[in-house]
C-alpha cells in the first residue's frame, strides 16, 4: 500500500474489505404498477461500496475522486459512523466509527457541503458556544482557537447575524470553524467547495492547507473539483462503482494514465494544410497557434523535427489536463464493467 | 491508589457537570430559537383557546336541552371546570410538531448531526421541548389566568395541599409521558419514511381515550364483555388518559386515596416503559439508518 513504511501506530484510518449495500424498491411507472406495489415490491440491491481497503496515516491529506454515485459519500458516512456497513471493518483513531462512542466523536469532524451543523435561525456565535459545551472545550482554549479561526477567514462581522441570512460561501466558512473548534484529529470534508465562487474556493483552500499543516490534522476530502485536489492533496484515491480504481500520488496519475503530451506552438504564420498533422494527432489550428498531441515515448524524437519544419516563435510542452485524465479513468471503468473484463480492472488497483 | 480513585471521581463529576452544562446551553439556544418567530408563536398560543370555547357552548346546549342537572356524575359547572383543567394538562402533555419534526429530520438527513456530535439526541429533544414549553407558558400565562379567573365560579373549592401536590406530580409526569410517547412515534420513520398517517391514527386514539373529548369516567357504564370490567377500567391501564383526564380528575377530587396512588403508579410505570421503548427504538433505528439526503 501507499506509504507502507510507516509504523502501525501512525495509521489513523484502517479500512478492510468495507462494503455497503442498500436495498431499494424499484418503483415502476403508472397507476396500476403503483397499486401492485402495495402488495408486492421488487427489491433491488445497490452496491454502494464493494469491499474497499484503505489505510491513511496521521497528517495525510487525501482526496477521493469519483463520479456521482461512486460511493465517496457512503465511504465518509461509514467512517464517521452515520451508517453501519454490510460487511468489513473500519477503525478510525482506534475506534469502530459506528459504535459512536463519545470519546471518538469528540476527536473528529465531518463537514458536508450541502448540510449544515449551524443553527439556521440563530447567529453562528450561538452554535459555537453550544459546540464549546458539547465538546467540552476549556474556555481559554476555546477563545484562543475561536479567535484564530475567525481571524484567518475574516468572518468576525458575520458572527452575530442569523445564519439563514448569509451567503453560501460565508456559511461554509462558518461551518468549517464550527467543525474545527474542538481541534479534531481527523477531518472529513464532503464536497466543501460545492457551489462556491472562485474567490471563496481559494480562501477555503488556503485556510484548509494552513490548518492542516499547523495541526497535522488527517483530512479526507471528497470533491468533483480538480482545483481542490491540485491545491491541497498529495494523495488521491479514485473511486468508481464502489471500488478503488487508483490509490497514489497526483503526479503518478499523470505518469500512469497518460500516453501523450500536449504540445502548443506559436508560429510566425499559419501552417499549410496537413503540415502539422503528420507529427501527432488531435491537431487544433487556430491561426498561427497550433496544438497537438504527441506520444510520450516518441516526443524526444518528434519534437526536434517538428520545430525544424516550422518557424516557431514559442513552444510549450504540457501534461494532459487532470480533469481529462480523471474523466478518462471514470470512462474506462464504466466500459470495463460493460465488457465484464474483471481481470484488467483488478490489475489497475 | 486513592489518588487514582480521586482523579476518576473528579473526572466523573466533571463529566456529569459538563453534561448538565451542555444541556443547559441547549435549553438556552432552543429558547432563543423559539423567540426568533414571535408572531407565529403568539398567534399559535391564542388559537389554542378556541376549541375550549366551542366545547363550553356545546355542553351548555346539551344541559339546556335535557332536564337533567347531572350527566354521568358531572353538573354543567363540573363539565366546564373539567374541560378547563383538561386543557391545562394538555398544555403540559401535548407535543405539537415533535413526532413530525423527528420523522422529518430522519427523512431529510438533518438527524446526522446528532449522530456525529457527542450529544444525546433524545436528551437534546427533551431540552428543546422544555424550552418550547417554557416560552409557551410565559406567552400563555395572561390568557390562561384571565380565562380561569372569568370561569372561577364553575370550579369547586380548591383541594387540600396533598391533592395539589399529587396534581402537580401528575402534570410533570404527563409532560414526560407525552414527550416519550411522541418521540417514539416520530422515530418510526427509521422504518417507514412516511409516518404522518401513523401519527394521525395515534392522535385519534389519543383524542378519544385521553379525556380530551369527554371525561373518561363517562366510560364507566360501558361494559367490555368481561364480568364487572367497564371500558373505563381498561382505559385506566392505557397511557392515554394520563395525558389529559387523570390530572384533571385528581384536581376535581374524583380520584382519591389508594386509587390516586395506583393511578400515579400506573402513570409512572408507563413513563418508565416509554423511556425504555424510546431508547430502544432510537438504538435499533440508528443501526439500520441509511443516511438519507446526501
Amino acid at each position: 500500500m501507499y506509504n507502507s513504511s510507516e509504523t502501525k501506530s501512525d495509521r489513523v484510518i484502517e479500512v478492510n474489505d468495507l462494503a455497503k449495500e442498500y436495498r431499494v424498491y424499484d418503483k415502476p411507472e403508472g397507476l396500476w404498477a403503483s397499486v401492485r406495489g402495495l402488495f408486492h415490491r421488487e427489491n433491488r440491491t445497490i452496491h454502494a461500496l464493494r469491499g474497499v481497503n484503505l489505510s491513511v496515516g496521521r497528517g495525510e491529506f487525501l482526496a477521493m475522486l469519483g463520479p456521482n454515485g461512486a460511493g465517496k459519500t457512503t465511504f465518509l458516512k461509514l467512517l464517521s459512523g452515520i451508517i453501519t456497513p454490510t460487511r468489513g471493518s473500519a477503525s478510525v483513531l482506534g475506534h469502530v466509527p459506528w459504535d459512536r462512542a463519545d470519546d471518538f466523536r469528540r476527536r473528529f469532524a465531518l463537514v458536508m457541503g450541502q448540510k449544515n451543523q449551524l443553527w439556521w435561525d440563530l447567529p453562528a456565535a450561538e452554535s459555537f458556544r453550544l459546540h464549546q459545551e458539547i465538546y467540552r472545550i476549556e474556555p481559554v482554549r476555546f477563545a484562543q482557537i475561536h479567535d484564530e479561526l475567525v481571524d484567518m477567514l475574516g468572518v468576525s462581522r458575520l458572527l452575530g447575524q442569523p445564519v439563514r441570512e448569509l451567503s453560501l460561501g460565508e456559511r461554509m466558512k462558518l461551518e468549517l470553524i464550527a467543525a474545527l473548534l474542538h481541534e479534531p484529529e481527523v477531518l472529513f470534508l464532503d464536497e466543501p467547495t460545492i457551489g462556491l465562487d472562485v474567490v471563496a474556493q481559494h480562501t477555503i483552500h488556503e485556510f484548509l492547507r494552513h490548518v492542516q499543516k499547523q495541526r497535522s490534522v488527517t483530512v479526507v476530502l471528497t470533491t468533483h473539483y480538480m482545483k481542490d485536489v491540485a491545491a491541497l492533496c498529495e494523495r488521491v484515491v479514485v473511486v468508481t462503482e464502489g471500488s478503488i480504481l487508483y490509490d497514489g500520488s497526483l503526479e503518478q496519475i499523470v505518469d500512469r494514465f497518460t500516453t501523450h503530451k500536449v504540445v502548443t506552438l506559436d508560429l510566425e504564420q499559419p501552417p499549410a494544410e496537413g503540415e502539422i498533422e503528420k507529427f501527432g494527432f488531435s491537431c487544433e489550428v487556430r491561426g498561427p497557434r497550433v496544438s497537438l498531441r504527441i506520444d510520450r515515448t516518441r516526443i524526444a524524437d518528434v519534437l526536434p523535427k517538428l520545430l525544424a519544419s516550422q518557424q516557431v516563435r514559442d513552444v510549450s510542452v504540457e501534461d494532459v489536463p487532470l480533469e481529462e485524465i480523471v474523466a478518462g479513468l471514470f470512462r474506462g471503468a464504466a466500459s470495463r464493467r460493460l465488457h465484464n473484463d474483471r481481470e484488467q480492472g483488478a490489475s489497475l488497483v | 491508589m486513592s489518588d487514582h480513585a480521586e482523579i476518576s471521581r473528579l473526572k466523573m463529576s466533571y463529566g456529569w457537570l459538563s453534561g448538565l452544562k451542555s444541556w443547559w446551553r441547549m435549553l438556552v439556544i432552543c429558547l432563543e430559537e423559539r423567540l426568533a418567530y414571535r408572531t407565529d408563536f403568539a398567534l399559535g398560543t391564542v388559537m389554542r383557546f378556541l376549541p375550549i370555547v366551542t366545547q363550553v357552548f356545546l355542553w351548555t346546549a346539551v344541559f339546556n336541552a335535557s332536564d337533567r342537572t347531572d350527566i354521568a356524575g358531572y353538573s354543567r359547572d363540573n363539565i366546564v371546570a373539567y374541560y378547563l383543567l383538561a386543557m391545562i394538562t394538555r398544555a403540559f402533555s401535548s407535543m405539537p410538531g415533535l413526532a413530525g419534526g423527528i420523522s422529518r429530520s430522519i427523512r431529510d438527513g438533518s438527524v446526522k448531526k446528532y449522530l456525529i456530535q457527542p450529544v444525546d439526541y433524545i436528551g437534546f429533544l427533551l431540552a428543546s421541548r422544555i424550552a418550547h414549553k417554557l416560552v409557551y407558558y410565559i406567552v400563555a400565562m395572561l390568557p390562561f389566568v384571565s380565562v380561569l379567573f372569568f370561569c372561577r365560579s364553575y370550579f369547586p373549592p380548591a383541594p387540600d395541599g396533598l391533592t395539589i401536590a399529587a396534581y402537580a406530580l401528575s402534570l410533570v409526569l404527563s409532560f414526560l409521558l407525552g414527550f416519550f410517547l411522541e418521540a417514539t412515534l416520530g422515530m418510526i420513520a427509521f422504518w417507514f419514511l412516511e409516518v404522518s398517517s401513523i401519527i394521525f391514527a395515534y392522535m385519534l386514539f389519543q383524542y378519544l381515550l385521553s379525556g380530551h373529548m369527554f371525561p373518561i369516567d363517562m366510560l364507566a357504564g360501558i361494559p367490555t364483555g368481561l364480568a364487572g370490567v367497564s371500558l373505563a377500567d381498561v382505559v385506566r391501564f392505557l397511557p392515554f388518559e394520563y395525558t389529559a383526564y387523570f390530572p384533571a380528575a385528581v384536581w376535581l377530587g374524583k380520584i382519591t386515596g389508594w386509587e390516586l396512588v395506583a393511578g400515579l403508579l400506573i402513570e409512572l410505570t408507563w413513563l418508565l416503559v416509554m423511556i425504555g421503548v424510546c431508547r430502544f427504538v432510537w438504538w435499533r433505528g440508528t443501526k439500520r439508518y441509511s443516511g438519507f439526503g446526501g
